[in-house]
C-alpha cells in the first residue's frame, strides 16, 4: 500500500493526537505526524512524547540555511511511512480554513503517486483552543474524505485549491 | 393507603419489581416479534424496538442502584445526566474562541455548584443560580473575548443550554429537598412518580403511534409524532400516574391531574427540542443510548416537566 498524507484543519494541539488515535492500529504504526521542532523539543516531557510515543517527524518551521523540511518528509514517504500534516501552517482561531501553505504541493510534485487524504476535525478547536489549558468536554468528530492525487499538468494554485475545497466540503453544515 | 404503611424502601422495591415485570413483558413481546419474522427478513423498527427495551433495562437498573445507594448517589446520577446532555447540546451549538472561558464556567462551575446546592438543600440559591447569576456572568465572560461576531446568539444559546440541561433537570433530585407533611423519608417516591409518568408517556406515545398512528402531528418538526400517539400516550400515562397515587402525597384525582399536566409538558419538551434538532440538521443529540439516541433525546421531556412538578408539589404540599 502506498504512502499517504493525511491533511487536516488545525485549531488545537490535540488535533494530531485525535487523528493519530482514530487510525486503525496497522495504519497508525506507519503514520507519523509532522510537527514543529521549535515547540516539541522544548522540555523533557514534550520531547519524550513526540519522539517515543507519536514518533513525530520534526521539522524546523523557521527554515535556516541547510535545513530542508521537504526532503525529510520525502524520505519518510519513500520509506513507506504516511504523514499527518496541517497545511494551514498554524492553528486557526476563526472559522473555516486559512490559506494553505505550498508544502503538500512540493510533496505531490516529487512523489505524484502519494494520496492526499482530507480529514476534517470538528469541535476540538473549541474544546482545547490555542492558549487553553483545560478541556471543554465536547463531543468531537473526525470526517475522512476521498483521497486526492496530483493531476499530470495541474498547477500549484489549482492543486492547493482543490485540496482545500475537498477539506472544506467535509465541514458539517452550520 | 397500603404503600404508605409499608417502609419507604419496601415501597420502592415493589415499584421496581413492577417496572421489571413490565420490561419483562416488553422484552417477551419484542422477542416474539423478532422470531416470528419470515426467515431471513429483518425489520429496522423491530431491531430498534429491541435496542430500546434493552436500554430501558439498563436505565432502570442504574436508577435503582442510585436509589439504593442513597440521596447523594441520586443527585450525582442526575449531575451526570446534566453533564452528558450539556455536552451533546454545546457540541452542536455555535460558539467561538471568545466563549472558551464561559464554556468552562458552564461545565466546571455552574453545573457542579447547582447540584452541590441541591445536595445541601439551599433552595434560595439553587432556584436562582442559573437564571440570575449564570445569566449575567456568562455574557460578561464572553465579552472579555473581545469578539462581537454573532454575540447575542452565542450567549443566548449557552444560557439556553444551561437552563435546559442543568437547571431544569436538576429539579428532579431537588424533589429530595422538599419537606412534605407526613411524607418524611419518602421523597424518592416523588422522583419515581415524575419519571414513570413522563417516561411512560414517551413510551406509550411511541406504542400508540406505531399501532394506530395515522394523522401526522407536525411533520416539519417531528416526522414520527402522530395525533393518535399523542392522545393515546398522554391518556395512558395519566392513568399510570393515577394508579401510582398511593406512593405519593396526592389523592388519586390529584395524581391524575398532575400526571396529565406533566405529560403534556413532557410532550412539548420533546417537541421543542425536536425543533432545535431540525434547525441544526441533526436527527439525534448523540449515540450514547442505543435505540434512543443521545442522553438529551431521552430526558428532553423530563427537563420540561421537572421544574413545574417541583413547584406544584412545593406550593400545595410543601
Amino acid at each position: 500500500m502506498g504512502a499517504r498524507v493525511y491533511y487536516a484543519n488545525h485549531r488545537s494541539h490535540g488535533d494530531f493526537v485525535l487523528l493519530w488515535v482514530i487510525l486503525p492500529p496497522a495504519l497508525r504504526a506507519v503514520t507519523r505526524p509532522v510537527a514543529g521542532a521549535d515547540y516539541w523539543l522544548r522540555g523533557k516531557l514534550r520531547r519524550y512524547l513526540i519522539e517515543k510515543v507519536f514518533r513525530g517527524l520534526l521539522i524546523n518551521r523557521r527554515v535556516k540555511r541547510g535545513d530542508d523540511p521537504i526532503s525529510i518528509m520525502l524520505a519518510s514517504l519513500a520509506a513507506g511511512e504516511s504523514l499527518i500534516m496541517f497545511p494551514e501552517g498554524t492553528r486557526n482561531q476563526g472559522d473555516g480554513l486559512l490559506p494553505f501553505k505550498s508544502g503538500i504541493h512540493h510533496l505531490a510534485e516529487k512523489r505524484p503517486e502519494t494520496e492526499f487524504v482530507p480529514v476534517w476535525i470538528e469541535n476540538l478547536g473549541r474544546a482545547l483552543p490555542k492558549g487553553g489549558m483545560l478541556v471543554v468536554p465536547l463531543l468531537c468528530t473526525v470526517t475522512i474524505g476521498a483521497p486526492i492525487l496530483l493531476e499530470p499538468s495541474e498547477r500549484r494554485a489549482d492543486f492547493l485549491a482543490r485540496c482545500r475545497n475537498a477539506l472544506l466540503a467535509l465541514e458539517p453544515a452550520e | 393507603m397500603p404503600a404508605l404503611e409499608s417502609s419507604p424502601s419496601h415501597t420502592l422495591l415493589l415499584v421496581f419489581a413492577g417496572i421489571a415485570g413490565c420490561l419483562l413483558a416488553a422484552s417477551l413481546i419484542a422477542l416474539i416479534l423478532r422470531v416470528t419474522l419470515p426467515n431471513g427478513r429483518t425489520s429496522p423498527v423491530i431491531l430498534n424496538l429491541n435496542a430500546r427495551i434493552n436500554a430501558w433495562w439498563v436505565m432502570a437498573l442504574i436508577l435503582a442502584l442510585a436509589f439504593w445507594a442513597g440521596n447523594a448517589a441520586t443527585i450525582a446520577l442526575f449531575a451526570f445526566v446534566s453533564f452528558q446532555s450539556l455536552r451533546e447540546y454545546i457540541s452542536v451549538t455555535y460558539t467561538r474562541r471568545g466563549d472558551y472561558r464561559a464554556l468552562l464556567w458552564c461545565f466546571f462551575f455552574f453545573l457542579p455548584l447547582q447540584y452541590g446546592l441541591i445536595g445541601i438543600g439551599w433552595y434560595g440559591l439553587f432556584s436562582i443560580l442559573i437564571p440570575v447569576y449564570a445569566f449575567l456572568l456568562l455574557p460578561i465572560s464572553s465579552t472579555l473575548g473581545a469578539d462581537t461576531t454573532r454575540f447575542l446568539e452565542r450567549v443566548a444559546k449557552m444560557q439556553w443550554g444551561l437552563m435546559i440541561c442543568v437547571y431544569c433537570l436538576s429539579y428532579v433530585p431537588a424533589l429530595l429537598t422538599l419537606d412534605i407533611h407526613e411524607f418524611g423519608g419518602r421523597n424518592l417516591q416523588l422522583i419515581v412518580f415524575l419519571l414513570l409518568a413522563v417516561q411512560s408517556s414517551d413510551v406509550f406515545q411511541y406504542v400508540w403511534g406505531k399501532l394506530l398512528g395515522r394523522r401526522k402531528l407536525a411533520p416539519a418538526i417531528s416526522p414520527s409524532k402522530t395525533l393518535e400517539g399523542l392522545i393515546g400516550g398522554v391518556l395512558t400515562s395519566t392513568a399510570v400516574g393515577a394508579a401510582l397515587w398511593q406512593i405519593t402525597p396526592f389523592l388519586w384525582w390529584q395524581a391524575a391531574l398532575i400526571a396529565l399536566t406533566i405529560n403534556i409538558l413532557g410532550f412539548f419538551g420533546g417537541f421543542v427540542l425536536s425543533a432545535i434538532k431540525r434547525d441544526r440538521g441533526i436527527k439525534d443529540w448523540g449515540q450514547m443510548i442505543e435505540g434512543h439516541g443521545g442522553m438529551l433525546d431521552r430526558v428532553d421531556s423530563v427537563s420540561f416537566s421537572a421544574p413545574i412538578f417541583f413547584h406544584i408539589v412545593r406550593y400545595w404540599w410543601g
